[in-house]
C-alpha cells in the first residue's frame, strides 16, 4: 500500500496542507459545481450504502462515484495518516472523527451547500465529539450488544455477564476481535465507564478476560454474527445492525443491549483533507440526507438513521424494531467511545497484546 | 564462459533494472523502516502527536520488546507453530514430491498442475473456504455425520455430535500447512528430479535394504531441496497473521498479528518497525542456519 511509507520529518503536514490549499486555489477562480470534474471518492465500510445510491446520484447530478471500502477504522486511519490518497468522502465512527480532528486531518463542511441538514433529528444537529457538526455529519447510529440463539440458550438475563463472567455458555461464546471494544465493554459490566483511563480498572478488566478466556472460543473480528448462524457460538458480542442482518434469516436469534449499558456509536460522512471533489462531496451528503435517498438506505441497511424525513417513509418493521431503535432509556444508559489520547491507545492495546498471549 | 569483465556495458544493461528494482523498491523502504524503529511518537505542545514521528535514534522500542516477556512468548510460540506446520509440510511433500518425479513425463506436468493450482486463488479466499470445510456445520463433519448414521451408530451411542475443528492452534497449523504446501512440493521435486536414479539402483544392489537406501542415499542427495523448502515454509509462516487472524482461538496470536496492530489499532508504526526487525533478525538466524546445514550437506556428499 503506498500510504505506508514512514514518515520522518514532522513538516511534512504543512507540506500537504500546502498542496491542499493550492488545489483550493486551482478551482477557485470559477467555484461552481461545473467546475469540479463529475467525479467522486468515497472510502465506505462494506454493505453500508443503498443498493441502488450510487446510481441515483449519478442519475441526478451525473457525478460518477467511485467506492472503496474499509474492513475497520483502524485500516481507514492507517490509509490517510500520512496523507489522503485521493478520498473525498470518508465514514469513520465518532471517537475516529474526534481523534482525526485533533490530528487536523479534516475538512470543515460548508453548512450552506448542505441544506437537507434540516432532514436531520433533533438529537442529531449538534455532537459532542465534533461540536456544531462542523466536520461531520451523522450517517447512521447504533450500539454494541449481545446477539443470541434463543432456542439454545433458553431465556437470559440483559446482562454482559454471560459473554464475561460465566461459564454457562463454555465454548459458545464469541467476542469482539478488538481490544478497545473488548475492555471498554468489560470495564462497563465491572461498574466503570467504558471509557475509564484508570490504570486499576484497566488493569481489572484485563485479568476478567483472562480468566474467561477458556470459556471464550474466538475473538471474532467482525463476523459474531456469521458464527451465530453456523452454530459455532451461541452468544456472541456484535455491532447490533450486524446481528439484525442475520435475525431476518434465522427466528431463533435475537439480540439486546445489557442493562450494565453498552456503547453507543455514531458513523459520520466527513471530508478528509485534501479532497480532490469537495463540491461534489458536499452533493453527495446533501442527497444522502434528501427522505428518500436515505429512506432506501436504511431500509437496506438496516442501521439507525438520524434522517427524520428519511424514518418518516419507512413502516414501523424499522421504526419500531427495538434492536434498531433502542429504548430511550437504553441509550441513556450506553456511552460514546471517547479519543482519549495516544498514552491511553497504547495502554488499552498493551492490555489486550497480554489478553491474547496468556 | 565469457566474464562480464569482457563486455561491462552488456552486464551493466542486463544487471540495471533488476539492481534499480531490488535497491529502491525493497532496500531504501526497508532501510526506512529501519530508521523508524529508532523512532518515537513526536511531542507536539506537551502532547503526543498522532501522526508525528521522530526519529531520535531511541533503543527504547527494541528495549520495550525484548524485556516484556509477552513479545518474547508471542515470538516463542510463532517459531514453534511454524517450525511445527514446517515439518508437517515436509512429511507430506516428501512422497507427493517423490511421485511427481517418477510419474510418468505424460503426466508430470499435470501433477505439477495440481499442486500449482491454488496460488491462483487468493490466500484469502482459501482461507475462507477452509473455514467451509471445518466448521460445525462444515463438509468434515457432514462427512463424520453421514457415515456415523450410515453404521447406525447413532442408534448405539445417541446422535452425532460434531467435532469443534476451527478456532484453536490445530486449525491454525492446518492453515499454515494448506497454504504453504507447494512452497514445500517445489524445491523438493526440483531436487529428487535431478537425483542420479543410477545411484539407487547402486544401492539397493549392493545389499542396502530401502529404508538404508532412503536414508543414507536419497535424502542426503536431495538436501538441498529439503533445505530450501524448509526455508521457504518457515520464513513466510513465521511472519504470517491471515491465518491465525482467521482460524486461530483466543489463544492464536502470532508476531506478525502484533506487528500489524501495531500499525493499525495501536497506531505505534515504531514499535511496529522494531518487531518487524526483530523478526527479520530471527529470520537471518534461519538463513544462517540453511547456510550451515548446506556446507554439512556438501562435506558429506
Amino acid at each position: 500500500m503506498k500510504t505506508y511509507s514512514p514518515k520522518f520529518r514532522p513538516n511534512r503536514r504543512s507540506l500537504l496542507g500546502g498542496a491542499a490549499t493550492l488545489a483550493g486555489l486551482s478551482f477557485l477562480p470559477r467555484g461552481t459545481m461545473a467546475a469540479e470534474e463529475k467525479k467522486l471518492n468515497f472510502y465506505n465500510w462494506d454493505t453500508y450504502i443503498g443498493e441502488t445510491t450510487l446510481d441515483d446520484f449519478n442519475a441526478a447530478t451525473g457525478i460518477e462515484v467511485k467506492m472503496d471500502l474499509f474492513a475497520d477504522n483502524d485500516e481507514l486511519f492507517a490509509k490517510l495518516r500520512e496523507g489522503n490518497p485521493g478520498y473525498d468522502l470518508i465514514v469513520p465512527t465518532n471517537d475516529y472523527v474526534e481523534r482525526m480532528l485533533v490530528a487536523g486531518m479534516l475538512l470543515p463542511l460548508d453548512h450552506d451547500k448542505i441544506p437537507n441538514m434540516l432532514n436531520l433529528g433533533a438529537n442529531f444537529r449538534d455532537a459532542s465529539y465534533d461540536p456544531g457538526l462542523k466536520h461531520s455529519i451523522p450517517y447512521m447510529w447504533g450500539t454494541i450488544g449481545v446477539g443470541y440463539n434463543a432456542k439454545r440458550t433458553g431465556d437470559i438475563t440483559k446482562s454482559w455477564k454471560h459473554l464475561y463472567d460465566s461459564d454457562q455458555f463454555a465454548g459458545k461464546i464469541s467476542l469482539l476481535g478488538d481490544g478497545a471494544n473488548v475492555l471498554g465493554h468489560a470495564m462497563k459490566y465491572l461498574g466503570h465507564s467504558l471509557n475509564s483511563t484508570d490504570p486499576a480498572n484497566i488493569k481489572a478488566a484485563e485479568e476478567l478476560l483472562i480468566a474467561q478466556k477458556e470459556n471464550i472460543k474466538v475473538f471474532a473480528d467482525d463476523n459474531g454474527q456469521d458464527l451465530l448462524v453456523s452454530g459455532e457460538v451461541v452468544i456472541a458480542q456484535e455491532w447490533n445492525g450486524d446481528i439484525l442482518q442475520v435475525m431476518a434469516d434465522d427466528d431463533d436469534l435475537s439480540f439486546y443491549v445489557p442493562d450494565e449499558g453498552g456503547l453507543i456509536w455514531q458513523d459520520c460522512l466527513c471530508m478528509p483533507k485534501g479532497a480532490p471533489h469537495p463540491e461534489n462531496a458536499h452533493a453527495f451528503i446533501n442527497f444522502i440526507l434528501d427522505a428518500d435517498a436515505g429512506a432506501a438506505i436504511a431500509d437496506y441497511i438496516q442501521y439507525a438513521t438520524p434522517n427524520e424525513a428519511a424514518r418518516a417513509k419507512l413502516g414501523s418493521d424499522y421504526n419500531e424494531n427495538p434492536a434498531i431503535f433502542p429504548s430511550d432509556e437504553t441509550v441513556a444508559k450506553c456511552e460514546f467511545q471517547l479519543y482519549l489520547g495516544e498514552e491511553h491507545v497504547k495502554n488499552i492495546n498493551d492490555a489486550w497484546t497480554r489478553v491474547q498471549a496468556a | 564462459m565469457e566474464s562480464y569483465r569482457k563486455n561491462q556495458r552488456v552486464f551493466w544493461v542486463l544487471a540495471g533494472p533488476g539492481s534499480f528494482w531490488l535497491l529502491f523498491f525493497f532496500l531504501v523502504p526497508l532501510g526506512m523502516v529501519w530508521i523508524l524503529s529508532f523512532g518515537e511518537k513526536a511531542v507536539i505542545d506537551g502532547k503526543i502527536s498522532i501522526t508525528e514521528t521522530e526519529i531520535t535514534w531511541t533503543l527504547a522500542n527494541y528495549v520495550r520488546a525484548l524485556a516484556d516477556p509477552v513479545y518474547l512468548v508471542i515470538m516463542w510460540k510463532s517459531i514453534w507453530i511454524s517450525a511445527l506446520a514446517t515439518m508437517l509440510c515436509l512429511i507430506i511433500a516428501y512422497p507427493v514430491a517423490f511421485v511427481i518425479s517418477f510419474a510418468s513425463p505424460r503426466w508430470r506436468p499435470w501433477l505439477l498442475l495440481a499442486v500449482i493450482l491454488p496460488f491462483w486463488i487468493n490466500l484469502l479466499i482459501r482461507t475462507y473456504a477452509l473455514i467451509a470445510v471445518f466448521r460445525i456445520r462444515g463438509y468434515v463433519n457432514f462427512t463424520l455425520e453421514w457415515i456415523y448414521d450410515t453404521l447406525w451408530l447413532d442408534g448405539l451411542f445417541g446422535p452425532f455430535e460434531p467435532l469443534e475443528l476451527l478456532y484453536n492452534d490445530f486449525a491454525v497449523v492446518v492453515g499454515l500447512v494448506y497454504v504453504f504446501m507447494p512452497f514445500m512440493v517445489l524445491p523438493l521435486y526440483a531436487s529428487i528430479e535431478r537425483l542420479d536414479r543410477s545411484m539407487l539402483e547402486a544401492s539397493l544392489d549392493l545389499g542396502a535394504s530401502q529404508v538404508a537406501t532412503f536414508l543414507r542415499v536419497t535424502v542426503p542427495l536431495t538436501m538441498p531441496g529439503i533445505v530450501s523448502g524448509l526455508i521457504l515454509v518457515f520464513i513466510p509462516c513465521l511472519g504470517s497473521f491471515l491465518t491465525a487472524d482467521l482460524l486461530g482461538g483466543t489463544n492464536a496470536t502470532m508476531i506478525g498479528n502484533v506487528i500489524e496492530r501495531q500499525f493499525k489499532a495501536a497506531n505505534d508504526w515504531p514499535f511496529g518497525a522494531a518487531l518487524s526487525f526483530l523478526l527479520m533478525y530471527v529470520t537471518f538466524g534461519a538463513l544462517a542456519l540453511r547456510a550451515l546445514l548446506s556446507r554439512d550437506a556438501e562435506a558429506r556428499i
